[in-house]
């Protein structure tokens, strides 16, 4: 369930996202891998990409409901 | 002259992000990590010849809450190098295994730098 809330906050926040995945890592719920592949990160640096997953994921990261997060973001259509 | 349990744990941070070098805030220590992503940092910089300088965030749940604050990142580990953060594990594994780390260490430090590894611990109140 929350990897589906996931999913939802990263498509909202990242509209042009060619790719947008979600991995439980552990099958716990609270372990997450997350990839998000969107033209929207062209010429942002690595940690500028991250920023803005963090951004989108900061209910989730704020409450608890995430306990790890491993992101995975590209620049490339 | 102001000792470390003089400052408040948020100026505490601040001043070893900007005088060490290298800072590695993480779970447990470089001898006994706790964590799987604290231990990927740890090793990306290592790895890339980094002068290390890692400070335990589990003594205090505050720790974590005023680190965030002042950087403005969620999770742990984080990294920052001059005073600038780098990231968090995934970060640093993507710039240790393209090389890119140790270029910007290269730049930030020198290619002579020697390579410590050293814990601070934050005097708690």
């Amino acid at each position: 369930m929350a990897s589906e809330t996931i999913r939802a906050l990263l498509e909202q926040a990242f509209p042009a996202a060619s790719e947008v995945d979600v991995v439980d890592r552990t099958g716990g719920g609270d372990h997450f891998h997350v990839t998000v592949v969107s033209s929207e990160f062209a010429g942002l640096s690595l940690i500028d990409q991250h920023r803005r997953v963090n951004a989108a994921l900061a209910g989730p990261l704020a409450d608890g409901t995430i306990h790890e997060l491993r992101i995975t973001t590209k620049g490339a259509a | 002259m102001s000792t470390l349990a003089d400052r408040t744990l948020s100026e505490q941070i601040r001043d070893v992000i900007e005088t060490e070098p290298v800072v590695l805030f993480m779970k447990g220590t470089p001898q006994m990590v706790m964590c799987g992503n604290s231990d990927r940092a740890l090793r990306a910089l290592w790895e890339s010849g980094a002068p290390i300088t890692a400070v335990d965030i589990l003594p205090d749940p505050r720790i974590r809450q005023e680190l965030s604050a002042l950087s403005g990142w969620p999770t742990i580990p984080q990294v920052f190098v001059k005073g600038e953060l780098v990231g968090g594990a995934d970060i640093c594994q993507e710039l240790a295994a393209s090389g890119e780390l140790r270029e910007r260490l290269d730049e930030a430090l020198g290619v002579d730098r020697q390579q410590t590894l050293k814990t601070v611990a934050l005097a708690l109140t």
